[in-house]
């Protein structure tokens, strides 16, 4: 049973659906009290929406072009501190750079717009640092690009983790405390006043990933990631695509890293570490390695999960259940466990390397009861093969086990020398020619 | 297999979906319970000194568990959270406790994840009583935070000026890269130590660093007088350790945050000499200590959040005291809203303490203008008491 | 000779930690050349045996527990290589580094509740930690015998490698997995012994580095782990004496980085180093040609 829809009528449930979710989203900020625990889900959100910006650039790299970087922290650390450093208000300068004598930039790009264009000044302020940003981390891209994309799988993974290192420390450096404050966190710039804001800006980001995917570019980069060789012959310029992919993925994450900024409303170096870049990595790897979609699903439910829901495990109330071994700490350990497991039997993730559609989703809807119903016979037809391929194995491993023991008589007997070796033999071969 | 590893992953995504909002909805309806947020770090850089500072005030709980407002009588109930030393979990941490309902929020150790926190805290105008979070600009800002302890251009001038009144005029300065705590105090030391026509030499160590090696070298092979680290106790430890193994030559000197049994016992036996600037001074208050020693025995768990001994930190003093200075506040506003308490904070006068009493400044800074000088007994790993200093 | 007595104590300082990361490379090393894999998870097994070192030594003496932290990394090294990785081995390169990560993140959280976020101190083996002069400076006794010892292990493992069936299989699996399976090689079993000697070696490794500085916790294991794989990087990855030599300079350089003022990129040099390296001679200092890296 499929269900297929015309492209208006699928047009128009996306839209509607967008539609809603936004206002949901920006009425749901205003109105809910600072003191109900739904606003919990409004930060979440918030959180949920940056990081499935910064989960889709690097699946982009990661999934889709078969480049394993982990370098998105640190692109991240520049886009955060690029948007910070250019809208702080001036007259605020004096107390963010308290050591630095209020700084080397004196101005704010909100206020010089603002004070010339007003709302829409405001607004555009905002944008243009945050667009330089995912500027600059390309720049940046571009230049460390050049020799480290000439890498392969774990060595280009290193390597860019050791760049965001290097970006951490020069952030951190008291030389250029004028700018970058040095270690001293930055704050006081302008953030958003509404949580639709990251959603909106990481829904058009995440689109434009996502129309690149379905281009001549999106196709080039997974044939690169399905064979290089192949595609190199096919007259794809490799390492010209993979520094398009590399750059592409590194602006968003410079986006993603002010959005970021925004939404803590005070930074710094310190957190840029490896350990944000893992769990960017597992956010994807929870969605489906090759799913913009699936690393969507797994940045929100990450962040619900970490931030939200499984806090009680720390506190030693989760679900009603109390018990002594809920100490803080827990949380975290329950959450690697469940990373470890979907990365081991489920390595697809949620949704594996398909997209969301509206044909697959109320197909998949429509067939659920049936599917439901069905699983038992399925799971008994399952165990069942499961159980004959036990048996085959053990099988086998008997027989294997006797044609030794066979073998070993034989040799005992002194045959061995004038028979032809078995192939289970040519180990004893090999240690004697060693000796 | 695997589709039954799926089911059971969203299955208990679904149950903790559930518990996310029926545990919140549940606990705000409750009748007479008021719930005070404790906003400190369990793990991280910080673990060491938040748990115990989350000591003190878990103690001052079981002490009082009750505050009269009004005529109603409320059960005191904390709300815990673990900011991890890390700012960019500060925001979630806070958010978390904000969304908890709670009417006042103690903490933080460790000034960065304060000042990340204090646009959350603003937001929602629920008021925080920062407890051992020595940097200003905590406070500078935001007038939803509050702070019962001394501030770090005080208490760098102070240590300056130890330094100076024995002699020293070299001073080795030691902070960690993007703490603001250790930057912070350095900065105001160094400062106030140039102003009194000391030299300085300044380094900082990256994070996650544990081989301070070199930087003992360095220490020496400047010829200074003082090795200045206010640095985490962490850090402390280890910096101690190799103090004795390269024989230093020369007294540490550090901040509030070492004031902590964790340096204590890293010290026990070792040829160094440590010298602090606290808030409290151990003996100041017997019934305070023996009260809260005989807790630690009592209680397993409070023992292992205490370093495995009864030793008292400063920060757990603090601790007990932000608790007594919340419930005043609570009082004093005659109700439960966050709202009502923030104003009731600013004219707040709280005496009876065990560090001292506590009241407000414009920026909502408590007035101190003394701080106690202790020096480590190495011998009998604790501290000896040497005298007040003030900035003058 | 003034010179010398200014940098004698970096020299020194450099000279132990770099024998401590020699210890860490070769785990790194040894499973890189037979499986491809950054073992990212190698790092937390050198945390773990450390920790597990200061439970044990409350309860038992000294030198069971050495014995025992040994064996605590050789089970531990060997079940993650069963569980996590055995399973993956022909998936794609990616998922099985993802899952390496995945163990890593593991074993440090479990750490983080374990120890309750608190740093632990490391137990004091008295000899180990006695204070020595050499010349001009004075430093710990294991700054003495970290280099003596990591030297010997390293001679002994060579020797196994080149004169043992063992070491033979090892050789051979190495330079092509395939064909040496083929040749009736029990790969799993030359997986098994790789990952024995690795976190053997590490858990050594720990004893040497938390005895000099004695503060362990979760996150420790990661930056040394980090840098003792670039040591490898550095030495030629796959070449055991490579990764020591590594080791060495990398412990000696950052050493010299810091006490020449520049403590701010003490860490990011060692990266730096590794992307030079990898630019310049991606083979490393004693690599092979054939390995497959650019």
């Amino acid at each position: 049973m499929e269900v297929r829809l015309n492209k208006k009528t699928k047009s128009v449930l996306s839209a509607v659906c967008i539609a809603l979710f936004l206002i949901f989203v920006y009425f749901g900020d205003i109105m809910i009290s600072p003191g109900s625990s739904w606003k919990m889900l409004i930060t979440v959100i918030e959180k949920g929406s940056i990081y499935a910006l910064v989960a889709a650039s690097m699946n982009l790299l990661n999934g889709f072009t078969g480049l394993f970087s982990l370098g998105q922290a640190g692109f991240m650390l520049i886009g955060a501190y690029t948007y910070a450093i250019f809208t702080i208000p001036a007259d605020s300068h004096d107390k963010v750079y308290q050591y630095f004598d209020g700084g080397l930039i004196k101005w704010s790009i909100v206020e010089i717009l603002e004070g010339k264009m007003g709302v829409l000044g405001h607004y555009l302020g905002m944008f243009i640092p945050m667009i330089g940003a995912g500027l600059l981390v390309a720049v940046i891209a571009f230049l460390i690009g050049i020799p480290v994309l000439r890498l392969k799988s774990d060595y280009l993974a290193i390597a860019t983790l050791g760049f965001a290192e290097i970006l951490r420390a020069f952030f951190q450096w008291n030389t250029l405390g004028p700018v970058t404050n040095g270690s001293n966190v930055l704050r006081k710039y302008t953030t958003y006043n509404n949580a639709v804001f990251p959603v909106l800006v990481s829904g058009i980001c995440i689109a434009i990933i996502v129309l690149l995917i379905n281009s001549t570019y999106g196709r080039a980069f997974r044939s690169i990631r399905d064979d290089e060789i192949a595609a190199e012959a096919m007259g794809i310029n490799l390492f010209r695509h993979k520094q398009t992919s590399f750059i592409i993925s590194s602006f968003f994450a410079g986006i993603s890293g002010a959005l970021l900024a925004m939404f803590q409303t005070t930074i710094n170096a310190t957190p840029f570490n490896t350990v944000m870049t893992y769990e960017i990595l597992l956010i994807v790897v929870i969605g489906g390695i090759g799913s913009i979609t699936g690393s969507i699903i797994g940045a929100f439910l990450f962040t619900a999960a970490s931030e939200w829901w499984l806090r009680g495990l720390d506190a030693g109330r989760w679900l009603g259940i109390s018990a002594s071994f809920m100490r803080p700490g827990f949380r975290k350990v329950v959450f690697a466990v469940l990373i470890m497991l979907i990365v081991l039997f489920y390595s697809r993730g949620i949704m594996g390397d398909r997209e969301f559609s509206w044909d697959g989703f109320l197909t998949w809807c429509r067939n659920l009861p049936a599917n439901i119903k069905a699983w038992p016979e399925k799971h008994k037809a399952k165990s069942a093969a499961r159980k004959e391929a036990r048996a085959a194995k053990a099988a086998a491993k008997a027989k294997a086990k006797q044609a030794k023991a066979d073998s070993e008589a034989r040799k005992a007997s002194g045959e061995a020398l004038f028979t032809p070796l078995p192939v289970a033999d040519h180990v004893v071969v090999f240690d004697k020619e060693g000796k | 297999m695997k589709k039954f590893i799926a089911l059971t992953l969203s299955l208990l995504l679904v149950l903790t979906f559930c518990a996310g909002c029926g545990g919140g909805g549940g606990s705000s309806s409750g009748g007479d319970v008021i719930k005070i947020g404790v906003f400190e770090p369990a793990s991280g850089d910080n673990g060491a000194g938040g748990k115990q500072e989350t000591l003190g005030i878990q103690y001052a709980n079981k002490m009082q568990p009750t505050v009269t407002i009004g005529d109603k009588e409320y059960n005191v109930e904390l709300a815990i959270v673990d900011n991890e030393s890390d700012n960019s979990k500060a925001v979630t941490a806070a958010q978390n406790l904000v969304s908890q309902n709670v009417s006042i929020v103690l903490g933080s150790y460790g000034s960065g994840v304060s000042i990340a926190a204090a646009d959350v805290f603003a937001d929602a105008n629920v008021p925080a009583i920062g407890v051992t979070c020595t940097n200003p600009q905590v406070t500078a800002d935001c007038e939803q935070y509050f702070r019962i302890c001394f501030l770090d251009p005080f208490q760098g001038t102070v240590l300056a000026n130890y330094a100076y009144e024995n002699g020293m005029r070299k001073a080795y300065c030691l902070s960690k890269l993007g703490d603001d705590y250790s930057v912070g105090l350095v900065n105001y030391f160094v400062e106030a130590f140039k102003n009194l026509g000391g030299e300085v030499v300044e380094e900082q160590f990256p994070d996650k660093n544990s081989d301070f090696t070199s930087y003992v070298a360095n220490a020496k092979k400047a010829g200074c007088d003082v090795f200045f680290s206010p640095v985490s106790t962490e850090a402390a430890a280890l910096i101690i350790d190799q103090a004795e193994a390269q024989s230093l030559g020369m007294p540490i000197l550090a901040g509030d945050t070492w004031d902590s049994n964790v340096i204590t016992s890293a010290a026990k036996g070792k040829n160094v000499e440590i010298v602090v600037t606290t808030f409290y001074q151990e003996g100041g208050n017997p019934d305070f200590d023996e009260g809260i020693k005989a807790w630690f025995e009592e209680d397993a768990d409070a023992m292992t959040n205490n370093g495995g001994n009864t030793d008292l930190a400063a920060v757990t003093a603090m601790g007990y005291d932000a608790y007594f200075v919340a419930l005043e506040a609570l009082k004093a506003a005659g109700s439960t809203d966050p709202a009502d308490v923030l104003g009731a904070l600013p004219s707040l006068e709280v005496s009876g303490l065990v560090c001292g009493d506590v009241s407000f400044n414009e920026t909502g800074d408590a007035n101190k203008t003394e701080a106690f000088v202790k020096k480590c007994n190495t011998e009998t790993g604790a501290w000896e008491f040497l005298k007040k200093q003030s900035a003058e | 000779m003034g010179l010398i007595q200014t940098w004698l104590p970096y020299i020194l300082a450099g000279i132990a930690v770099g024998g401590q990361y020699a210890l860490i490379a070769i785990g790194y090393t040894m499973v890189y050349g037979i499986l491809r894999l950054i073992n990212f998870a190698h790092g937390d097994v050198f945390m773990w045996s450390g920790l597990i070192m200061v439970y044990l030594i409350t309860v038992l003496p000294l030198w069971l527990s050495i014995i025992l932290v040994i064996i605590f990394a050789v089970v531990l090294g060997t079940t993650i290589e069963k569980v996590a990785y055995r399973p993956l081995r022909s998936a794609p390169r990616m998922s099985i580094m993802i899952s390496a990560i995945g163990v890593s993140y593991l074993l440090q959280n479990f750490a983080l509740y374990i120890t309750g976020g608190l740093t632990k101190t490391y137990p004091a083996i008295g000899w180990l930690q006695k204070t020595v002069r050499i010349g001009s400076a004075t430093t710990k006794m294991v700054t003495i015998i970290t280099p003596v010892l990591t030297i010997v292990l390293v001679v002994l493992l060579v020797m196994l490698i080149k004169h043992t069936k063992i070491g033979m299989a090892m050789r051979a699996v190495s330079r092509d997995f395939e064909t040496s399976s083929l040749m009736g090689i029990d790969i799993n079993r030359v997986i098994t012994v790789t990952f024995v000697i690795g976190c053997a070696l590490a858990a050594i490794g720990s004893i040497l580095y938390f005895s000099n500085y004695t503060g362990i916790n979760p996150m420790s294991g990661a930056m040394p782990g980090l840098k003792a794989f670039v040591a490898a990087v550095f030495g030629g990855i796959g070449s055991v004496p490579g990764a020591v030599v590594g080791a060495f300079v990398i412990g000696i350089c950052e050493n010299l980085i810091k006490g020449a003022g520049w403590t701010t990129f003490s860490d990011a040099f060692t990266f730096v180093l590794l992307i030079v390296i990898l630019m310049v001679k991606p083979t490393g200092l004693f690599g092979e040609k054939d390995i497959d890296k650019v």
